[in-house]
């Protein structure tokens, strides 16, 4: 208990380790306690830095069970996690998680500014006030989403799009090495996404890792280099064409489509 | 009109009970923006009820009620949790056995050891009974719900708007809901003395429902609600000097009132729109 209080806002005493990966997945298998078949099984995977890439599966494949587990939301039940060479909780600051919509209070009253500002939280703990540091990097967050006139909006009156900028914008503000997105293409508007995959893109080119989960296929060829199908084991890793075959998604999704047809020729269109 | 208003301010007793009220308000405003906004009220009634054993049991053998109330909490907290845990018991029905059945223990504990009086007073007040002593404690209390939230008050933002950073960062969602739940009681052992028992969530209510109809931004809301808090304590107090009328209903009516006022001022401005 008492050192999990001191988790929060621990400076980070684990350096990521050269020539690690920046997420390297062994052996994990989850269940829910209230469920009795295993969520995840035999989950084996390596992102490395500077790689951006895309999660897919049908619905409770066991994508966001992934993504939590990762960022510390579940317990690890068996098999490890490792981010940039130390187990995924150990430092706080590496990973910045975007939650999915429903997962957040958007009615509480807060505004944009305090939102971002809740990505440098982290690096603050307990009691500390937010620096000229903090704030800076709030301010250049904010521009970088190109919602700086929004700052002192409540986020309750934004769009889907507009919201998913400040979550973006908390996650440039926490300057995390690995970035785990669950699902932030839901409700959002086509220029929003646009600058969510530019920024991805920018991000990884710094040498972070990004994890984009998405049920939305069609995207895939056009913003990401690599694919990871998942249900409930990991089903196809690699290039997004090898991973989007007719027979993967008439596996993953129980039906048999277009058997006969090349997809990737219309989901490339 | 000067005379009208000092006047009851000349007995030192109604002087304690005024300044009992003013300072219970503003202790109880503060927690409700929070109450209100985290969706708490339910689990916030309970808390008010339950640990009336923990207070009966300090009442009787002479200890202070605040750590009465302050361990009954403790032991109501971790009784929720613990039945909860496994999420075969429904959160809000574990509150709900809980609360009931610790209440009614209260209520026993109260009629076998104490007269039908004291009973009247937990349940609904007596504000002008209130000591130098109880007032001492109200304004501790105050000091420490002010302090805890001014202290903790990123930590109450992130936890009510996204649990799941809250976690990813290190900070338990479950701590921060255990420590408002540890105000609340505390806020009660206040509060009982001045509205009692049954009326302890109008306060822990009210203020914020009505405030958040006015202000959009937190800070508002909380000074709003302290403001209203305080109107409700004098205009109550003063009616129930004059008007003879119980003081505990008569603060928490003028809440009630001003709740409709702002409802009614929110509804016109958004038809005017």
């Amino acid at each position: 208990m008492v050192t999990k209080l001191l988790d929060y806002g621990k400076p980070c005493d684990t350096p990521a380790i050269a020539d690690t990966p920046a997420l390297l997945v062994t052996g994990v298998n989850f269940s829910y306690p209230q469920l009795n078949h295993r969520v995840l099984e035999n989950i084996n995977l390596v992102i490395h830095p500077g790689e951006n890439i895309a999660l897919v599966g049908p619905n409770g494949a066991g994508k966001s069970t992934l993504i939590k587990l990762v960022a510390g939301l579940e317990k690890i039940q068996a098999g490890t996690i490792e981010v940039y060479g130390n187990p995924a909780t150990a430092c706080k600051h590496r990973i910045s998680l975007v939650p999915q919509r429903s997962q957040v209070d958007w009615s509480f009253p807060v505004s944009v500014r305090e939102v971002v500002m809740m990505g440098r939280y982290a690096h603050l703990g307990w009691v500390k006030r937010p620096r000229q540091e903090d704030h800076d990097r709030v301010e250049a967050a904010l521009k970088r989403l190109e919602i700086d006139c929004l700052a002192e909006r409540q986020v309750g009156d934004l769009s889907g799009g507009q919201q998913q900028r400040v979550m973006l914008a908390r996650a440039i503000a926490h300057d995390a090495d690995l970035l785990l997105l669950d699902e932030p293409l839901n409700h959002v508007d086509i220029a929003t996404q646009e600058l969510i995959f530019h920024l991805l893109e920018e991000l990884c080119e710094q040498g972070k890792a990004a994890i984009t989960s998405t049920h939305d296929l069609g995207i895939l060829p056009v913003h990401f280099c690599r694919a990871v199908f998942i249900d409930r084991q990991v089903i196809a890793d690699g290039a997004v064409d090898e991973v989007l075959t007719a027979e993967n998604i008439a596996r993953a999704y129980g039906f048999e489509f277009h058997k006969q047809k090349d997809l990737s020729q219309w989901l490339n269109g | 009109m000067v005379e009208w208003i000092i006047e009851p301010l000349s007995y030192a007793f109604i002087m304690r009970g005024l300044a009992a009220a003013i300072l219970t308000g503003i202790a109880c405003a503060v927690l409700s923006a929070f109450v209100v906004w985290r969706g708490m009220s339910f689990v916030g009634d309970a808390m008010a009820h339950a640990i009336l054993p923990g207070i009966v049991l300090a009442y009787i053998t002479g200890t202070s009620l605040f750590f009465g109330a302050l361990g009954m909490a403790v032991i109501v907290a971790a009784g929720i949790g613990w039945l909860s845990r496994r999420g075969e018991i429904k959160e809000d029905t574990a509150i709900g056995v809980i609360f009931t059945g610790f209440f009614a223990l209260g209520i026993l504990m109260l009629s076998r050891v104490t007269s039908y009086q004291d009973l009247t007073h937990i349940l609904f007040g007596d504000i002008l009974g209130v000591s130098t002593g109880d007032l001492t404690i109200m304004l501790v209390i105050m000091v420490i719900v002010l302090a805890v939230i001014f202290v903790f008050y990123k930590e109450l933002l992130v936890t009510s708007f996204d649990p799941s950073h809250s976690i990813a960062i290190g900070l338990s969602p479950e701590l921060v809901r255990y420590g408002l739940l540890m105000l609340i009681a505390l806020t009660v052992v206040s509060a009982i003395q001045v509205v009692g028992v049954v009326l302890v969530l109008a306060l822990l209510i009210t203020p914020a429902a009505a405030a958040s109809q006015l202000a959009r931004r937190l800070p508002a809301i909380i000074g709003l609600s302290v403001l209203f808090a305080v109107i409700s304590a004098i205009v109550g107090f003063y009616a129930s000097y004059y008007a003879n009328v119980a003081s505990g209903s008569a603060v928490v009516l003028t809440l009630t009132v001003i709740f409709g006022i702002s409802f009614g001022v929110n509804t016109l401005k958004n038809r005017i729109k």
